[in-house]
């Protein structure tokens, strides 16, 4: 299709802004653009048509099952959005008076109050703009509290060899070295193994648990004391926060800072990577450090108390991505702290059931129950047929559904990792079976097949190898700017 | 309550029969006894739908929505079109993960395609990425970008947002890049100074144009004094005023950031808004974040994908160029809509009338006794003035008549106040303003 550059004719356009009503100031040619500025010049008819066409060539949660592990796609409620649209949300100033905007500070204090006691910490901050920049933040706590105590040999972050990548990227971000220690075969941490990289130079360590294998480390009691014995402490990556709701709280697992990814486990959307909300929780040891000032409630207003003085510093301009926390607050408030847990126990109740039904045909590398999500390993179908884990996902785009993550965790071979999450039905999670197990029939008698999916979407499999080497990041216009 | 699971308890038995337990408590069995949940969360019953829009209406009923804004510091009211909200509710983009299958993903792709394209032709540079979180983010990342093994000094104008400068110290704290402040003199960056602590260690210098003051930054020649060093320019512009004043790589910029919000993102109490970020094409793999790029597929056709991933996260771990993975992608459309509707005419008459009328405010409101402007030279949308008489009575008078009134600065500049004005504000609401001002402050 065009792009909307190419859709461009010179003197279109719409009728947007009225004349300005004032004498027109003019710009010394100090400060005066002389490079010709090309923009699109579409009239409105144009403009809309072009976006329902990229619409129609984007796959969202309300086309189809969407399986993608460690993402949580599950339904995004439209009630959250309607919310957010609320002018008395969406319109706004970040500086305006507190006194007139109570109910900012009331949805951030409520949601504090709720995650907080979700997650078992003693405080939330809500700057962090995604799970990343929590991490980011969360290790800054990690720091500053070390270097209060002047315990300044505490330099490293140990990080198990199945974590997300954020996860050592954050670490170095923030100015640590990382340790990788070795998961079992089991994809659990190993405590024989963390015990040998512990010491006195342990700043931390972070863990998602349920792990990215999808299973929950029955011996994360001894783990986390492991660390708090060595004077480190506890970061818990609350990705797979989703399995866990109403039913074990990092905070009594033994961790003392976490982030939340609002955009995964309470329900607001992706919006095709972002913007998301990442904020971060912890016990009161680490309260001082947070970035952005508490708000505390006094002769029944809303205010923010001093910042602390030993706080981290701000992470981003103003309080983060408020009006993604006022669509969590309004799923949380339809939920309530039961439907949280039954949201957590259907989630894992359809993880259980489509790798219970999957596994007398495919290698499901861990035994046990899984949590919210199971890693499925085509390992063999790679060495017997030469179909990857790349060619079963992609065939399953002509299915219409949208395939699971691949390649994750980097400790299993040719992974799919499946995460349904808890909004699908029976009828879809075996529609998906159905389709796993008809995929894999087809790669054992046709693997070319395979190779040569998808054929039914709008583009086949794109030159990823050409896209790097010759890097096209921009539309060139030509000389007469057509 | 309300819920969105739809598995029914018949279904949850006969699912749990398939597995083979008996019920659900079995399959948290991993979960350590001592530590398992065996009371309820502490957190109220759920409410069906309506309740929920009840209660929530009754919260947002407790802020105040100003109609007449005369308030910027960092945060823009502009018109946003129509059309703009139209398009990015649509659910495909709303609800999208990151575009990983690019098979089932090429309107996101395009989409940020199309709006790297058009961050470049504001900024004059060669690549931008898909976005960061906001401007302030986006600077801290630019400053990082450009550390080397020995240029290991980040210069920073104290006339930035003083945001933007508290991110960048937190980013940069607990790494081994030293940021220092470049003073300004007059409200404007201290040029003498600048030339005396450049050096051969500076990795970069990082301006605010226009600056926090609304003050238009003598920048070609900053941006010359950086590269006699062999220094990085990074410029922190205000997208809106790309539609008249110089780009950023008229001023020699080799990093190009700012907050994209005044693009047809609303206000919303400070987020999500949207960083912007385009670089030379030297600095191309340094930047963080995502990146499309244009490739063709297994037809030869045409098709976007995600790109020089080498960068990141995902694949290179500790050693990756920035650990952003979400950014705010469907700002980033927002935005792209945004130009795409206004097009260059509508951009430069938005930045024109904001100018404008800035002026006509600056020059009513400096008539008034005990109101003048602190800081002379050029300015863009924003300028400072003194306040005659107590700051916060003037702005709680100016409350009452449903007027945000300009920001009241702090330290150095307490008692002065930040104004703004855009193309929203009608010559009648200026007026008023000003009738307002001259009332209370005569008292």
């Amino acid at each position: 299709m065009k792009l909307i550059f190419e859709k461009s004719n010179a003197g279109r356009g719409c009728e947007l802004l009225p004349e300005c009503d004032v004498p027109v100031t003019s710009v010394d040619d100090k400060f005066r653009r002389n490079k010709e500025l090309h923009l699109p010049e579409v009239s409105e008819t144009e403009l809309s048509r072009h976006y329902t066409e990229l619409m129609k060539r984007t796959f969202g949660v309300n086309d189809g099952f969407y399986p993608l592990g460690s993402c949580t796609m599950k339904y995004n409620p439209k009630v959250n959005d309607d919310i957010a649209k609320l002018s008395g949300f969406a319109e706004i100033h970040p500086l305006q008076p507190v006194g007139s905007a109570q109910g900012c500070l009331e949805v951030m204090k409520l949601a504090e109050e709720y995650l907080s006691e979700v997650t078992g910490m003693d405080a939330m901050d809500f700057q962090p703009a995604a799970g990343a920049h929590g991490e980011f933040t969360g290790l800054k706590l990690i720091a500053a509290y070390h270097k209060e105590r002047k315990d300044t040999k505490r330099t490293k972050i140990i990080v198990p060899d199945s974590a997300h990548g954020t996860n050592p990227a954050s670490a170095a971000m923030a100015g640590f070295s990382v340790i990788n220690v070795a998961s079992t075969k089991e994809g659990y941490v190993d405590p024989e193994e963390l015990k040998k990289v512990v010491g006195d130079d342990t700043a931390g360590f972070m863990l998602t648990n349920p792990n990215t294998v999808g299973m929950f480390d029955e011996n994360i009691l001894e783990i986390t004391k492991i660390i708090h014995d060595a004077g480190g402490l506890n970061y818990y990556d609350g990705a797979n926060l989703n399995a866990i709701m109403g039913l074990v709280r990092p905070g009594d697992m033994g961790f003392d800072v976490v982030h939340l990814n609002l955009h995964k486990t309470f329900s607001t959307p992706h919006g095709g990577g972002g913007p998301g909300s990442g904020p971060v929780g912890c016990k009161e040891l680490l309260i001082k450090y947070l970035p952005s000032s508490r708000i505390i409630l006094k002769d029944g207003k809303y205010e923010y108390a001093e910042k602390s003085p030993e706080s981290i510093g701000r992470v981003k301009a103003f309080y983060g991505n408020f009006l993604i926390v006022v669509r969590a607050l309004t799923y949380i408030l339809t939920l309530g702290g039961e439907g949280l847990k039954n949201a957590s126990e259907n989630a894992v109740l359809n993880a259980n059931y489509m790798m219970s039904k999957l596994q007398e045909s495919f290698e499901i590398p861990f035994s046990g129950h899984c949590m919210h999500e199971f890693v499925i390993s085509l390992e063999q179908l790679k060495q017997e047929k030469g179909v990857s884990a790349l060619d079963f996902a992609k065939t399953l785009l002509d299915y219409g559904m949208h395939p699971p993550t691949m390649y994750f965790p980097l400790i299993v071979h040719e992974a799919l990792m499946v995460e349904p999450t808890e909004t699908e039905t029976k009828e879809n999670l075996e529609l998906a079976i159905e389709v796993y197990k008809k995929v894999l029939e087809q790669a054992k008698s046709d693997p070319e097949l395979l190779h040569q999916s998808p054929v039914k979407t709008v583009i086949g499999r794109p030159d990823e190898v050409m896209a790097a080497r010759n890097p096209i990041l921009r539309y060139q216009f030509n000389v007469n700017g057509e | 309550m309300g819920t969105y699971v739809p598995n029914t308890k018949k279904e949850q038995q006969e699912m749990l029969k398939e597995i083979g337990v008996s019920d659900l408590r079995e399959l948290f069995r991993a979960i350590p006894e001592e530590v398992f949940l065996e009371r309820p969360l502490n957190i109220p019953a759920g409410l069906p739908e309506m309740a929920v829009q009840q209660k929530m209406s009754g919260i947002a009923g407790k802020n105040k929505v100003f109609h007449s804004i005369f308030r910027g510091a960092g945060a823009y009211r502009h018109y946003i079109p129509s059309i703009v909200k139209q398009i990015t509710s649509k659910e495909e983009f709303v609800t999208a993960y990151t575009p990983y299958q690019a098979e089932i993903s090429q309107g996101i792709l395009q989409s940020i395609f199309e709006y790297q394209t058009m961050i470049c032709e504001l900024t004059g540079l060669d690549v931008s990425n898909a976005s960061v979180y906001d401007g302030a983010s986006a600077a801290a990342e630019a400053v990082i970008m450009c550390k080397e093994r020995k240029r290991t000094k980040a210069l920073v104008a104290e006339s930035v947002h003083p945001e933007t400068l508290e991110t960048i110290q937190t980013y940069c704290s607990g790494t081994d890049i030293e940021v220092v402040l470049v003073p300004a003199k007059e409200g404007r960056t201290d040029i003498d100074e600048l030339r005396r602590m450049i050096d051969n260690e500076t990795a970069c210098v990082l301006l605010q144009q226009p600056n926090y003051y609304g003050i238009l930054e003598d920048a070609s020649l900053i941006g010359d004094i950086v590269h006699e060093k062999d220094a990085k320019f990074i410029l922190s512009c205000n997208p809106i005023s790309l539609g008249v004043l110089k780009t950023p790589a008229e001023y020699g910029a080799d990093i190009a950031v700012g907050e994209g919000q005044p693009f047809g993102i609303p206000l919303s109490f400070g987020g999500p808004y949207l960083g912007f970020m385009a670089a030379t094409e030297k600095l191309m793999r340094r930047l963080p974040g995502r990146i499309v790029g244009e490739t063709k597929d297994s037809r030869g056709e045409r098709a976007f994908v995600l790109t020089l991933q080498a960068r990141e996260q995902h694949i290179r771990r500790e050693k990756a160029s920035s650990n952003i993975c979400s950014n705010q992608a469907l700002c980033a459309m927002t935005a792209a809509v945004y130009l795409d509707a206004m097009g260059a005419k509508g951009l430069r008459q938005a930045a024109e009338s904001s100018m404008s009328k800035a002026h006509y405010l600056a020059e009513k409101l400096t008539k008034l006794k005990g109101f003048h402007l602190v800081y002379s030279g050029e300015f863009f949308h924003e300028f400072v003035t003194t306040c005659n008489g107590n700051v916060d009575n003037v702005l709680a008078a100016l409350e009452k008549r449903g007027i945000l009134g300009g920001y009241p600065l702090s330290g150095k500049d307490e008692g002065h106040l930040l104004w703004c004005v855009t193309e929203m504000n009608t010559k009648e609401e200026m007026d008023t303003l000003v009738g307002i001002l001259e009332e209370v402050t005569k008292a």
